[in-house]
């Protein structure tokens, strides 16, 4: 009995869709022959069967995406394959009632947990002749002890048999988990004792619920690639970092009147001055102040980054592209204006060149065109935090005189990975920002 | 001092898809019994539509009807390599390494962006800055694709391998949408340079820096 994981093929692969399976569940395979095909990026791989034996269940079917070292397919002796579940059952350790699910379709087969030897069918009619319902006890017990199945090595699983360890109950240092080797000597050392009953069911994914049924009044679209890079890149940056948000007021009557001043000098030298201008000189003055905003995190490590690229969000008529001003913290206004003026033309025309949207330390949005008062943005990672900057307009004020009065005014949001940024770091920066654009000097323009 | 494995690099001419698919099949079972040393082929097909693995998906992406490719002399082929739909023809020299990535390269991804090396120094060579795009595997000068990726590994010897533009007629990519992306073109060094640039010139180049990025030795 050995699994069969999903293999490394090479440093920077973290997964595989499997593409075909070139053997079928009860199929003799030899160490060595080609069992499946992967595929990653633009390369497909055959992969040869690792053990020989009888493939007797498939984890992974055609299509599926998994992670490197999960299992994907269980080779065993041939013998096994005609153990009747109804043994399975009794040989299993008494496990609490539940509802037996169907069979999942591409492994029609019954397994029941160690210390009894995994039985398997290749069909279900061979499993006791009956529908395809095998034993509530040999269906609900491999999702429990999935957890230790994948993360650990035929060897590993060896000495914990020899000694009577529960593998779940042993932590695992290798990669995703996996109970190495060292792990289980070191926890048999501490004198880890044997096994306790089988844990809790690993969480499992929520349902796909399908968003249309056949014969539906739809039309479905493919998503184009950027949108799909859009979507992967939003939930990944929110199951990565602790988002927090804060928003400000920012009184901008003072950058107005400089930029009404200023603004036909800059037409002259084909460039627009625009409240982003100022706001991102103010930005790049508060990350030198609050460098820790300008990092990324690497593990345990806080990465400081020596230059400031900012990334500004451009819509598109086909989704959102951030164009990255490098080295910021080396321009003034004008050089600022001018850079994103450029790039925002060539993001439209589709003319960047890769290099020119990547390698952003801190990101600029600008919902406020849209006529949002502020946004809550999602931090493009691996940085740690993102502006949002929200409409600017005239808005009824109460002047230092308590007087009221009219004022130019609009919100700045701030969203923050809070792993790294606590809540008074993030509102230092802002209130730097804020400070900066309050008492601009007209002298920078 | 370890001296670089060795290349044989055989130039074809024009060669037709499946013959070529027969060949590479006898030269990664001869390069896995050590028979032969890494081999590149480089050659050029006749109009084909070649479809990846992916092929439920690559169906789609091809826009023209039967009848159409028909007239226009395309075949369509399905292949046993990575990718989606992509379209070989007089102009495109294609270059299928059958190399053992074993026992220092292997990383499948580290391969392939070897593969978009060579060709990034190719356009260099011609005075063009090709590049990478996160996610879109090839070589891209600004938004189009010069040169595509698709690659087969059997137990770490390589097939398949990378198409290349250099007078390629581009209208031929009108009938598919190109990997599946629609939202980027193609181009060609004669676009580019708006030179006809001679076929076995640009071997030369793909032979030199392929060597140098491999560490190979002709």
């Amino acid at each position: 009995m050995a699994e069969v994981v999903m293999p490394q093929m090479g440093e920077s692969v973290a997964e595989g869709t499997i593409v075909r399976w070139i053997k079928k569940v009860g199929d003799r395979v030899d160490r060595d022959e080609p069992l499946f095909e992967i595929s990653t990026d633009k390369v497909d791989a055959e992969i040869p069967s690792p053990w020989a034996g009888v493939l007797l269940e498939i984890r992974a079917k055609e299509g599926e995406t998994v992670p490197v070292e999960s299992v994907v397919a269980v080779i065993g002796e041939a013998a096994t394959t005609v153990a009747a579940p109804v043994a399975a059952g009794e040989a299993a350790k008494p496990a609490p009632p539940a509802a037996a699910a169907p069979p999942p379709p591409a492994a029609p087969v019954a397994v029941a947990p160690a210390p009894a030897p995994v039985a398997a069918a290749p069909a279900p009619v061979a499993a006791g002749g009956e529908a395809p319902r095998p034993a509530a006890a040999a269906t609900q017990t491999p999702i429990a002890e999935e957890g230790h199945k994948q993360k650990s090595s035929p060897l590993v699983r060896r000495i914990a048999k020899d000694h009577g360890v529960d593998l779940s109950q042993v932590p695992g240092t290798g990669l995703g988990g996996r109970v190495t080797k060292d792990d289980i000597l070191a926890y048999l050392d501490k004198g880890g004792t044997p096994a306790a009953p089988a844990r809790a069911a690993a969480p499992q994914q929520a349902a796909h619920v399908p968003a249309f049924k056949p014969g539906d009044n739809v039309e479905v679209v493919p998503m184009s690639v950027m949108r799909r890079k859009i979507a992967d890149h939003m939930v990944l940056s929110r199951r990565t970092s602790a988002h927090v948000h804060s928003v400000f007021e920012v009184d901008y009557t003072r950058v107005a009147k400089i930029r009404q001043a200023r603004k036909a000098d800059y037409e002259r030298q084909g460039v627009k001055l625009t409240y982003m201008s100022f706001l991102m000189k103010a930005a790049v003055d508060a990350l030198k102040a609050v460098p820790v905003v300008n990092t990324s995190i690497d593990g345990d490590n806080i990465v400081y980054k020596k230059n400031i690229n900012l990334g500004i969000a451009v819509a598109l008529d086909w989704g959102l592209i951030v164009p990255v001003i490098k080295h910021a913290e080396e321009k003034n206004v004008l050089g600022l204006s001018r850079a994103i003026q450029d790039l925002a033309a060539r993001a439209r025309a589709k003319q960047l060149k890769p290099d020119e949207v990547q390698g952003g330390t801190f990101t600029i949005t600008n919902p406020g065109v849209f006529g949002a008062q502020f946004g809550m943005p999602i931090i493009s990672q691996p940085q740690v935090a993102i502006l949002g900057v929200g409409t600017i307009e005239k808005r009824v004020a109460v002047l230092e005189d308590d007087a009221i009065g009219i004022r130019t005014k609009g919100y700045l949001s701030i969203g923050y990975d809070h792993r790294l940024i606590d809540g008074a770091v993030a509102d230092e920066f802002m209130s730097h920002l804020k400070k900066t654009i309050e008492n601009f000097d007209p002298d920078a323009v | 001092m370890l001296s670089d494995r060795k290349l044989v690099v055989r130039r074809l001419g024009v060669v037709g898809y499946a013959e070529g698919l027969a060949l590479q099949q006898a030269l990664v079972a001869q390069r896995a019994a050590d028979e032969i040393d890494d081999t590149l082929l480089l050659l050029q097909h006749p109009h084909v539509l070649t479809l990846g693995v992916k092929t439920g998906e690559s169906r789609t992406h091809v826009l023209a009807t039967p009848e159409r490719l028909a007239e226009l002399g395309v075949e369509i082929h399905e292949t046993g390599r990575g990718g989606d739909v992509t379209y070989h023809g007089p102009g495109q020299i294609v270059g299928y390494p059958i190399i053992n990535l074993k026992p220092d390269r292997c990383d499948v991804h580290q391969y392939v962006r070897d593969l978009e090396e060579v060709m990034i120094r190719v356009t260099a060579d011609y005075g063009f800055q090709a590049g990478r795009i996160q996610g879109l595997t090839g070589a891209w000068v600004v938004a189009d694709k010069i040169g595509a990726i698709g690659v087969r590994i059997q137990r770490w010897i390589t097939s398949h391998g990378f198409a290349f533009n250099v007078t390629t007629d581009l209208d031929f990519f009108r009938l598919i949408v190109p990997c599946g992306i629609s939202d980027r073109g193609v181009t060609s060094l004669k676009r580019l340079t708006g030179r006809d640039i001679p076929i076995p010139e640009v071997e030369d180049h793909l032979v030199h820096h392929f060597c140098s990025v491999f560490s190979r030795t002709l």
